[in-house]
């Protein structure tokens, strides 16, 4: 399989891939780890006449703290995130969910920005930067932008990201009591089914058990891209911060989804059946987070 | 065409390449390095794995164009002189490979997974092996292999 003919470009800044981007007039593209454009343009259905490599572009890469606000640049690829100590510590979740991407050879290679930016609907990230309810940072020739994830990601591999843009960097506050469970497809290891929890505790006292005051949780894998579960998130608040009363809020999760995805790893029934079963598993893995 | 220099076992290689040439095809057609193997051209089967800077990747998912200024170490790479590195010791003695085809590309991942973790567990072992198929095996002597490795390499 041998993709068309392209033009090779490295980018030595966000500025100079802006400028080769806009120079390309629309038939350019940028590659970061090429884990997902490389597959596509051996299959042809990409065929770009520019290709502007910004892996090296090192402003994007790398993973800060800043005001109690975490943030990690576009081009940093799933290992690094996955053994990020500041990660690992502060906000598991998110280094939990990079380390179930693909295999170690995926994650040395692919990047968070180009995950965000390709929206396979069944990629993991996207599930997790629901729950963290993160905002995505674009950079085009008229400036910069925030977008929420809530927004971002809007249909089949549709993003709220234009031709000229770019991804620099995700932002969120860090949370520990979140958890990703994820229904493996076994060959290629993308998500079946892959569910984020990220829980608001309202701590207990001598007379009161804890309660779970709020809930964020990001659905990927079952549709055509990924979304919050606000039905379980209403079912959640308010009650017992238990693992019984997590199996309970997930009944019937999904279940006011219509457009369920089908193919051959997995029906429509089975996918619903494991909305719930994994939603339990994210709401109690995020619960076993709680600092004792 | 683009001109691509690119570190590969410790020797430079300069090259004019078309810009869609894959890495595992500058390997294998232009350096005639043809220990790294294509088993599926799509990314699953780690048939392909080399060492880009350090880390294992799967040169049939990457350009030539993007490892220029890298270095790249592929199965030709790993012993010195006759000396067999630890890991390709590891597979003889425990009888890591039947068929063959999956071994060089077993090795470099295993290479990745013991710099990173030289005491894998079984399961360790196991999950660093994820990014690699084995027809054979049954791959019970291969996770032996890595063990042997690990512990007497
Ligand atoms: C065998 C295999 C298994 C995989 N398994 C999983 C899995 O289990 N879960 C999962 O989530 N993913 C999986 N992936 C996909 C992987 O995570 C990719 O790395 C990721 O989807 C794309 O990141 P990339 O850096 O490789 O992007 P690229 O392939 O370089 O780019 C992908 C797209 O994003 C654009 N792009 C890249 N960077 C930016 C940026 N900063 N700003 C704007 N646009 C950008 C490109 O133009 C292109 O359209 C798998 C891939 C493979 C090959
Ligand atoms: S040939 Fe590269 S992964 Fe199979
Ligand atoms: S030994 Fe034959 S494929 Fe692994």
């Amino acid at each position: 399989m041998i993709p068309s003919n392209f033009d090779y470009q490295r980018a030595q800044s966000v500025d100079d891939a802006l400028t080769k981007l806009a120079a390309s007039g629309g038939t350019g593209k940028v590659i970061a780890g090429g884990h997902s454009l490389v597959p596509m343009m051996k299959l042809r259905l990409h065929e770009p006449t520019t290709l502007i490599d910004i892996a090296r572009i090192g402003e994007l890469s790398g993973i800060r703290e800043q005001d109690g606000l975490i943030e990690i640049g576009a081009n940093t690829v799933h290992h690094d995130v996955a053994t990020s100590s500041l990660l690992r510590n502060n906000c598991p979740i998110i280094a939990e969910t990079a380390g179930m991407i693909g295999d170690p050879q995926v994650r040395n290679r692919g990047t968070l920005g180009g995950s965000l930016a390709h929206a396979d609907p069944a990629a993991d990230y996207p599930a997790a930067l629901l729950a963290l309810d993160a905002q995505i940072q674009l950079q085009g020739p008229s400036g910069t932008r925030e977008v929420a994830a809530t927004d971002f990601f809007q249909g089949l591999f549709t993003v709220d990201l234009a031709d000229n843009e770019i991804i620099t960097a995700v932002r969120f506050t860090p949370v520990q009591v979140a958890a990703y469970a994820k229904l493996y497809q076994r060959a290629s290891r993308f998500a079946i089914v892959g569910v984020a929890a990220a829980l608001v505790i309202n701590q207990g006292s001598m007379l009161r058990k804890p309660t779970i005051r709020s809930s964020r949780i990001g659905l990927t894998g079952a549709a055509s891209h990924a979304l919050r579960l606000t039905s379980v998130e209403e079912a959640v608040a308010g009650q017992a911060a238990t693992a019984e009363a997590m199996a309970q809020a997930a009944q019937g999760a999904g279940a006011k989804i219509d457009d369920i995805n089908a193919d051959l790893h997995a029906s429509e029934a089975y996918r619903r059946a494991m909305i719930q079963v994994f939603t339990t598993r994210a709401l109690q893995g995020a619960l076993a987070r709680l600092p004792a | 065409m683009a001109q691509v220099s690119i570190t590969v076992n410790g020797k430079q290689r300069s090259s004019e390449v078309e810009p869609r040439t894959l890495l595992v095809h500058f390997l294998r057609e232009q350096l005639n390095l043809t220990g790294t193997h294509v088993g599926c051209d799509t990314s699953q089967c780690g048939a392909c794995t080399v060492l880009i800077d350090g880390r294992s990747a799967k040169a049939c998912t990457v350009f030539a164009v993007q490892a220029d200024g890298s270095e790249v170490t592929t199965i030709e790479g790993l012993a010195e002189g006759e000396q067999l590195h630890p890991l390709q010791t590891g597979f003889w003695e425990e009888h890591g490979l039947q068929c063959g085809y999956c071994t060089p590309g077993m090795i470099m991942s295993c290479v990745n997974l013991l710099n990173d973790n030289p005491k894998p567990s079984e399961q360790e072992i196991r999950e660093g092996l994820d990014g690699n198929l084995c027809r054979c095996t049954g791959y019970q002597h291969i996770v032996n292999a890595v063990q042997h490795a690990a512990t007497k390499g």
